[in-house]
């Protein structure tokens, strides 16, 4: 008859550890799809003073458009801002310091020196063996990770680098998790008219991006989500 | 009349430019004998070429025997004056390139590079192409177009602008609208 007991009692625990995964599962998995239909509602009823704004940049065409955004923001909302790109990308930063420091000199104002800049790595880089890859992407989610607790921006602006897609997941898990409620707003490049591109494929279809946004009408058609702009440039 | 006192024809430069990219091949359709007489037909006087990253260099030529006068580069922290004395710009399908030549209002041929892997730029070339902003080519049919083309045609680019977007932004925070 022990036998018969053990049997039952393993048979018990097994059950209910089962139950206690797929519980696990339902709750993560409402959470998630919660935050997912949640994202591209408005979140404040009183406007804020300032937000704490994160500003990805990339290569070929991306800073050039990313800071054609900006001068249409007003600075005094819009800050401090955090300005990121890939390691390798010599150039983005550069611009990016030399429009801030240009506000510096219009304005006078002192306060507007507060602006940061930094690097995260790549992912991958053009070319690169995908086996190494999965060990860099492992390194720049982590360090996405060290970035995002760091700054935890109230904002996020990007338009489409590779380098945006590990901070765009973090600050959603962010979000599942209850840490903090960031608002990412993607801008499509004005390059792509009638085809997304993979992060901006991924952003839209994971409704990880509060606003989505697109410059050409071809994907409008294609992406109903999406807010149609118009040509930024 | 067209001669001044001292006989110097004006200048009419055509600037290819290929950005921060390798692109030998719209290099080399340029650097033809084939082309530059083309352009020499068209009243071109000055080929200047910003190779990039290429390998294939051009010969400079100082164009004493009536010919074309061709020089070249490889990088430049601006090339915007470059674009602003050009009479004629060939560009690779850089956006940043593409729209620095629309917004100085200058006859544009873009060429699609296609050793590019997912060539997502000829997107934006031919949407452009199809506006009538800019002629479209690929190296090897860059001859025909210039041989061909119609500068009269090309419509003029209105910029665009980002108030729509930082209008949305700025609602969705919860800013006053301005």
């Amino acid at each position: 008859m022990e036998k018969g007991s053990g049997c039952c009692f393993s048979a018990m625990t097994s059950n209910a550890t089962i139950l206690v995964l797929v519980t696990i599962i339902t709750v993560i998995s409402t959470r998630v799809l919660y935050i997912m239909y949640q994202s591209g509602k408005p979140l404040h009823n009183t406007a804020p003073q300032s937000v704490s704004t994160l500003i990805v940049l990339g290569s070929g065409g991306h800073t050039a458009e990313m800071l054609n955004l900006l001068s249409m923001l007003q600075k005094d909302r819009f800050t401090p801002r955090f300005y990121i790109a890939a390691a390798t990308d010599n150039m983005s930063l550069q611009k990016a310091h030399s429009m801030e420091k240009s506000l510096v000199d219009m304005t006078g104002d002192e306060a507007l020196e507060s602006a940061q800049f930094m690097q995260i790595y790549r992912s991958r880089e053009v070319g690169q063996s995908y086996v190494t890859s999965v060990g860099t992407t492992i390194i720049a989610i982590a360090h996405a990770l060290w970035i995002m607790i760091k700054i935890r921006p109230q904002v996020i602006l990007c338009n489409g680098p590779g380098t945006c897609l590990p901070l765009c997941v973090i600050a959603f898990l962010f979000k599942v998790v209850g840490i903090r409620w960031s608002s990412t707003f993607y801008v499509e490049s004005i390059a792509r008219v009638r085809r997304l591109s993979l992060s901006g494929l991924l952003l839209y279809k994971l409704r990880m991006a509060d606003q989505f946004f697109v410059q050409w009408p071809q994907l409008q058609k294609k992406y109903p989500r999406a807010h149609y702009v118009g040509c930024l440039m | 009349m067209g001669d001044s006192d001292d006989g110097i024809k004006s200048e009419r430069t055509v600037f290819v430019t290929v950005g921060t990219t390798c692109f030998d091949a719209l290099v080399k359709a340029v650097d033809t004998q084939e082309f530059k007489k083309e352009l020499s037909a068209r009243g071109y006087t000055h080929l200047l070429i910003q190779m990039g990253r290429g390998s294939y260099c051009p010969k400079k030529s100082t164009g004493e025997d009536g010919s074309l006068v061709v020089d070249y580069f490889t990088f430049s922290s601006s090339i915007a004056d470059n674009l602003r004395s050009a009479s004629l710009v060939i560009s690779h399908a850089g956006s940043g390139s593409i729209f620095e030549t629309l917004r100085l209002r200058k006859p544009l041929i873009v060429v699609v590079n296609e050793d590019l892997m997912d060539n997502h730029q000829s997107e934006l070339a031919e949407e452009l192409a199809e506006r009538k902003h800019l002629f479209c080519a690929h190296p090897q049919t860059l001859f025909q177009t210039v041989a061909s083309m119609n500068l009269e045609s090309l419509l003029p680019y209105h910029p665009g602008d980002a108030a729509p977007v930082a209008k949305l932004i700025n609602r969705f925070l919860g800013f006053p609208d301005d």
